[in-house]
């Protein structure tokens, strides 16, 4: 057995360029894309994750451009979310040479198109991303929400994922909404109860500060993979260092 | 100037497989993507990638003429199968309620099985999805400069079992034991995906435009 648990840096691109500082000191140019992938990809991420999140629709042709230009210069899987709504847009961003793509409230809002993607194009490339948001303390319930984390759906969270996995999803892409961001690590009990529930990969995503919470997801947290943000971004720790702890905790990584 | 060309069968997505040759390709080699049966049989080497469902892969190869064409291009050139270039060799996949194959390297295409658990007790999920290791079965000019165990990028439900031990390049575990890319001949063809394994990816790519059949 011996799969490597996944470490996959996630970027934001607003119109073309990274944004959400990322802070590599010795960077030409921290905005650009292909840089701050490549330098991801010489410290060993296992994949790269895109996130746009263009407000205007009429640069969303920009997300293409990106893709071209990352997928020609590094060579690990991009997956790459936000924004899409269509059996187009999915076909574009693969032909452009994204690996995966994910869906969120586009699968909500219609749920034959997990179905119709992956029938289409393969169940590998079709990744769901769940923003779940904890409803109940004493009984745990997690509940979906859309429209980056605006909108309710009154859909549970453990339920959806059963679906999606059903439907074709290759991946579920699990952001816990109320640890995003604190830098107080993931929501354990969330990612170990959809990872429990579905036979498809699960990565953990939302709240890590510290290279120990990786760690936890993956054994506490029974995730596949972790998505990281702003640990990485702002040179607090290098994906190495980070897989150089996993493997302290006798987790299995790509070294 | 040699050129190596990508099959292009209409479903798969072969940028990633034709950018990551183009990447290693030095000045003597030509990287086209085409589906033209005259283009591919003039091309001194051939790369079958693949992604997806081996059902609709193998109705799309044969609407356009491209089994008999593979099939040419298998006994004269050096070869390169990826994925579901590599599991269309086969006899038969259990695949789409069951699809054959081409025949060309005798053995099935099976599914991972369902709740089969690790040794921490963890599921094995399925896809097989990320980074795993690659044990050689044999001494081969893909393998040069790659060291054992390297672990390469992988997708996938189904894997492929040669009925010919020979024909097993690589071996990788996950669930049970299962070949991960088998060579005869001119063939070679992997499970994993080189295109999306950084440097021993690219190695094997690079090892594949030189190598001498």
């Amino acid at each position: 057995m011996s799969l490597a648990k996944r470490i996959i840096p996630c970027l934001d691109v607003d119109a073309g360029r990274v944004v959400k500082g990322v802070r590599f000191v010795d960077i030409r140019d921290a905005g650009d894309p292909v840089e701050v992938a490549r330098r991801y990809d010489e410290q060993g991420a296992d994949e790269i994750t895109f996130l746009d999140i263009t407000a205007s629709s009429d640069e969303r042709d920009t997300m293409i451009h990106v893709v071209e230009a990352v997928a020609s210069q590094v060579f690990i899987p991009l997956t790459v979310g936000g924004g899409i709504r269509t059996l187009d847009d999915i076909r574009r961003l693969l032909n452009a040479g994204a690996d995966k793509i994910s869906v969120n409230t586009a699968a909500v809002n219609d749920r034959g198109l997990v179905n119709a993607a992956s029938g289409r194009f393969g169940s590998q490339c079709i990744v769901v991303a769940i923003d779940a948001k904890r409803m109940d303390n004493a009984i745990p319930y997690w509940e979906v929400f859309t429209h980056g984390g605006r909108k309710p759906t009154g859909i549970n969270v453990i339920e959806w994922a059963t679906e999606m996995a059903r439907r074709g999803a290759g991946e579920i892409l699990l952001t816990s909404m109320d640890r995003d961001g604190t830098r107080d690590g993931f929501d354990l009990e969330l990612t170990r109860a959809v990872s429990e529930a579905v036979s498809i990969p699960v990565i953990a995503s939302g709240g890590a500060g510290t290279l120990e919470h990786l760690a936890e997801a993956v054994i506490k947290g029974k995730a596949d993979a972790v998505l990281a943000a702003s640990i990485f971004h702002f040179g607090d720790y290098t994906v190495q260092e980070a897989k150089s702890m996993m493997k302290q905790y006798n987790i299995e990584v790509r070294l | 100037m040699a050129t190596v060309v990508v099959l292009d069968y209409g479903t798969s997505n072969l940028r990633s497989v034709a950018k990551a040759l183009e990447f290693i390709a030095d000045k003597k080699h030509q990287v086209i993507v085409s589906d033209k049966p005259e283009q591919i049989l003039a091309a001194d080497r051939v790369v079958f990638p693949g992604q997806g469902a081996i059902g609709q892969c193998m109705t799309s190869i044969k609407q356009k003429g491209l089994d008999e064409v593979i099939r040419k291009c298998i006994n004269t050139k050096p070869f390169l199968g990826i994925c579901l270039g590599l599991q269309s060799l086969m006899d038969e996949s259990d695949e789409d309620g069951g699809t054959k194959g081409l025949g060309i390297i005798p053995g099935r295409v099976i599914r991972f099985r369902d709740n089969v658990k690790d040794e921490h007790g963890c599921i094995c999920k399925i896809p097989h999805m990320g980074w795993n290791q690659v044990y050689q079965q044999n001494t081969h000019a893909l393998w040069k400069g790659i060291e054992n165990g390297t672990r390469f990028y992988f997708v996938h439900s189904y894997y492929v079992q040669p009925e010919n031990e020979n024909d097993i390049a690589a071996r990788t575990d996950y669930a049970s034991q299962f070949t991960s890319a088998a060579a005869c001949d001119n063939i070679f063809a992997t499970q994993f995906h080189p295109e999306k394994s950084q440097k021993a990816g690219l190695t094997l790519l690079k090892n594949f435009l030189s190598w001498k059949v």
